[in-house]
């Protein structure tokens, strides 16, 4: 069932991309800010993967010391503003919020963090100090949340930093893969020109890195090189037909999706592939851009899907029906997409089998495949030494984020195979201390 | 059947709630508006040679998400001409005949306490309210909480009123005094017919961080106020527990002010002697609608307890309230965690780590947030469980038999206290302490 019109308007795509965690006003700040008991050694930091001391935080907000507030939240997390609206705070640091176990609401810190920050960034509040020049230049590929964090906090242990960007805008997935209704372009943007105003790294936008030559180059110009490179476009499913005019990747779809809005062209019945965060992130958009049949096809049953449960609520409450147990095993139509053929799975033997005599087609006129995305594995290749594992993540030391040649440092969705933004601005912020730490000795 | 109504020293009332002399009661308007809201009496807002205010006039404490915690104003007496307050006293009163009309007032001379009392009984006045409070801005001109806090002059004051007045006399006492029954039997001594208290109490709520001037700020400047509100009740009531026990003035009725908002507030006041009570702040952010709740909640009260009249309980906790020196030695609390009701926030540890006495320990394994007690560390002093967001999930379990008592003025009058600095009697003589040092061990692991 279709909830959502067709948007034709920038208007009327902000209304069906409605902000999930929207703004707190300063009286919602106030009240909710109280409720925090101010747990000794709260699980709230603990299960933030940047350990902000957020009791501290909340307690800042209530004593109307906004920029302290803003100070703690940054300390620990440079994109502190836009992980407090995109992260999952729900199995994150809301997850652990004690009064989930007195069957209460908890907290909600990831509005409270979005508030502090919006607050400081909009106010445009000096708040960082540039480290005394030590000379080092580090280069950093990829502008993502991993790039950005590390460079960030470099520059704050006095090195010249240069950020090298394939695309024409800074922020990797947050500005290209992050559903519209958890950011906006304008939120996560301001966030890095606040950082960037005031922290002074360079980023140059359009500068791929993708020849020995260029890794060479920088190599001999740099002390140090940080890759947050992350993942590559979506892999290919190798099905028949999967190159049929209609097929496309869930990361180009949303990225298309958060570049164009309401131009984006989504046709009235969409086939999405996958049971990731992103294939529910990729219905509920065709949903809400007005596609009349949005169908989730997971080739397990609904508790193996690896998105969160409150992602899938929110695809299925966009309109979303959902297949489980399907496997596709062509894409048809004559050219352009007609549909997608499934096959039954069933658990045999704790194995997940496709019955070829059970099959079925599901009418579409867009097929979005949201399995994953490609490894950066010829691109690791060009790196004399870098030790990549069995599922091409590259291998890092876990506290300085060094990987096996020791001038190459390492973070963010290259390392871990996909996670969260929080993830990568942790990975970001160690490896530039690592950097620090290693060029010092 | 219960019965609300209340005979305070002959003044007549529905029920013993009533307005104190504020801004609440600044016109006949207010007065009528309450009464119909279910209010049994009113304190006029204090006559005598009407003032000039100025702007603003109020300050307040927040708390958390609760506003005005604690309020304070440097409002002074009526502004506006007697003339104007008696005619709406004697139409208040048609209106009102069982209802109870005080006249709270505020004078000089001997001259012109003796007139006023006549215009205000003219006008129908049940009663009059001495003010010897107000700690701010009358006190500057010798009226208010000058007069309060010196027991002769306020004596005087009393024996005039009370030669003069033909009905009855409620003195209200500032509590800006060391000893509140001085001025209490002062009063007494003069004659008063009754007591009323707490007035306000001195204060400054707050630093404006930008004109560095208190609030309210007027003008970049500002003045002590008179601090009232859910605040100040505990000094409130320690102050009338003082009068209620003290043999010569609780021979006359009081009047319990400060800080009521809610049927347990007025409860408690009134098991500590007071038989009517007053109320301002609850209705400056409230308004007069709050009586509803104070009544339903004194009314179950009463009819859970068996009570037909307040008189039935007046006073009854008063037996209880005793000197420490007579508490008994040999009780014996200890702290219960009750595992299934704990949410791990782990307030109580690190308040009894860290602002008690080291008796509650963390499990090892990182994943157990749920604390224990170390019963032989502690000693019952209850900061764990006020601590505790969670009802009824610590709580204080006696562990002595009861068949023990022996108190401080006992062991003193047995010669068995210690008497010197390192007395083998000592209290926390072999108590565990953590060693200062391990102090440095338990930040090093955080």
């Amino acid at each position: 069932m279709a909830e959502y019109k067709k948007p034709t308007t920038k208007e009327e795509f902000d209304k069906n991309f409605k902000q999930k965690k929207p703004l707190m006003n300063d009286t919602e700040a106030y009240y909710e800010a109280s409720r925090c008991l101010f747990c000794y050694d709260a699980p709230c930091i603990q299960a933030c993967p940047t350990h902000i001391d957020i009791p501290l935080f909340i307690k800042q907000i209530h004593t109307d010391n906004i920029t302290g507030s803003s100070k703690t939240i940054f300390d620990a997390n440079w994109l502190g503003n836009a992980c407090g609206i995109v992260c999952p705070t729900g199995v994150l640091c809301e997850g652990a919020c004690v009064y989930n176990l007195q069957d209460v609401p908890p907290v909600q810190i990831g509005r409270l963090q979005n508030y502090a920050t919006n607050k400081t960034i909009s106010a445009d509040k000096i708040i960082f100090k540039v480290g005394e020049s030590n000379g080092k230049k580090i280069a950093i590929i990829g502008a993502g949340p991993a790039g950005i964090a590390c460079a960030c906090e470099a520059r704050t242990l006095g090195f010249d930093v240069d950020v090298f960007e394939a695309k024409s805008n800074p922020s990797g997935l947050m500005v290209h893969g992050i559903a519209p209704y958890k950011i906006t372009n304008e939120e996560v943007l301001k966030e890095i020109d606040y950082l960037q105003n005031q922290l002074g790294f360079n980023i140059k936008y359009d500068s791929a890195i993708n020849s020995k030559e260029e890794l060479l180059k920088l190599e001999n110009d740099y002390d140090a090189i940080f890759l947050g490179v992350g993942l590559g476009k979506t892999a290919t499913l190798g099905l028949d037909g999967e190159n049929k005019e209609g097929v496309i990747g869930a990361v180009e779809f949303i990225e298309e999706l958060r570049m164009k809005h309401h131009k984006t062209q989504v046709p009235k019945k969409v086939v999405v592939i996958g049971g990731g965060n992103t294939a529910m992130d990729a219905a509920s958009e065709s949903a809400r851009m007005g596609a009349r049949k949005t169908v989730l096809a997971y080739r397990n049953s609904k508790e193996k899907m690896g998105a969160y449960g409150f992602e899938y609520d929110l695809a299925i409450g966009a309109g979303v029906d959902s297949l489980f147990n399907v496997s596709p095993i062509a894409i048809v139509g004559n050219g352009k997409v007609e549909g997608v053929k499934f096959a039954k799975t069933e658990m045999v033997d704790g194995r997940l089998q496709t019955n070829m005599n059970n099959t079925f087609i599901v009418r579409c006129d867009m097929v979005i495949k949201a399995t994953g995305q490609a490894k950066q594995d010829g691109f690791y290749e060009l790196i004399d030494n870098l030790e990549i594992d069995s599922k091409t993540r590259i291998v890092v030391d876990e506290t300085t984020f060094q990987t096996s040649n020791s001038k190459y440092f390492a973070g963010g969705d290259a390392i871990n195979g996909g996670a969260e933004v929080v993830n990568a601005a942790y990975d970001g912020k160690m490896a530039a201390q690592g950097i620090h730490q290693f060029l010092n000795n | 059947m219960i019965d609300l109504s209340v005979n305070f020293a002959g003044i007549k009332a529905p029920n013993p709630f009533w307005l104190a002399s504020a801004p609440p009661t600044n016109s006949g308007y207010q007065i009528m508006k309450a009464f119909e809201a279910g209010w049994g009496g009113a304190v006029w807002k204090t006559l005598g040679v009407p003032v000039v205010n100025v702007s603003s006039r109020y300050g307040s404490v927040d708390y958390r998400n609760t506003r005005m915690m604690g309020f304070n104003n440097i409002e002074l007496i009526t502004d506006r001409p007697l003339a104007d307050n008696l005619r709406e006293i004697e139409e208040v009163k048609k209106y009102f005949p069982d209802h109870a009309v005080i006249a709270s007032l505020m004078v000089e001379s001997r001259k012109e306490w003796q007139q006023i009392i006549k215009d205000v009984e003219n006008a129908g006045a049940d009663g009059i309210e001495l003010n010897f409070g107000c700690p701010h801005g009358m006190c500057e001109r010798g009226m208010g909480s000058a007069v309060g806090q010196e027991p002769e002059v306020l004596k005087t004051i009393v024996e005039w009123v009370t030669e003069a007045a033909n009905v009855p006399v409620i003195t209200k006492l500032s509590p800006n005094i060391s000893h509140i029954t001085d001025p209490g039997l002062a009063a007494v001594e003069g004659g008063t017919d009754a007591l009323s208290l707490i007035n306000t109490i001195k204060s400054i709520v707050g630093i404006d961080l930008d004109s560095y001037a208190p609030y309210p700020v007027v003008d970049g400047k500002g003045s002590n106020g008179g601090y009232c509100g859910p605040a100040v009740k505990p000094i409130a009531m320690h102050m009338l527990k003082d009068l209620a026990q003290h043999p010569e003035i609780s021979k006359v009725p009081i009047s319990g002010i400060g800080g009521i908002e809610t049927w347990r507030d007025v409860v408690e006041f009134i098991l500590l002697g007071a038989t009517s009570i007053q109320v301002c702040t609850a209705v400056m952010h409230y308004g007069f609608g709050i009586v509803r709740e104070m009544e339903a909640g004194l009314r179950q009260f009463m009819e859970e307890k068996g009570y037909n009249t307040i008189y039935d309980f007046a006073g009854k906790a008063l037996p209880n309230v005793t000197e420490w020196k007579h508490l008994n030695l040999k009780h014996q609390v200890i702290a219960e965690i009750n595992q299934d009701k704990c949410i791990g926030c782990d307030l109580c540890y690190i308040a009894c780590d860290d602002g008690a006495h080291q008796a509650i320990s963390l499990p090892s394994d990182a994943n157990n947030r749920i604390p224990s007690i170390i019963e032989e560390n502690c000693v019952g002093c209850n900061l764990c469980s006020l601590v505790c967001p969670v009802e009824e999930c610590i709580t204080m379990v006696k562990t002595d038999d009861g068949t023990e008592h022996i108190t401080w003025n006992e062991r003193t009058l047995n010669d068995d206290v210690p008497v010197t600095f390192d007395d083998d009697r000592a209290g926390g003589k072999g108590h565990f302490v953590p060693k200062p040092s391990d102090a440095l061990k338990v930040a090093k692991d955080k």
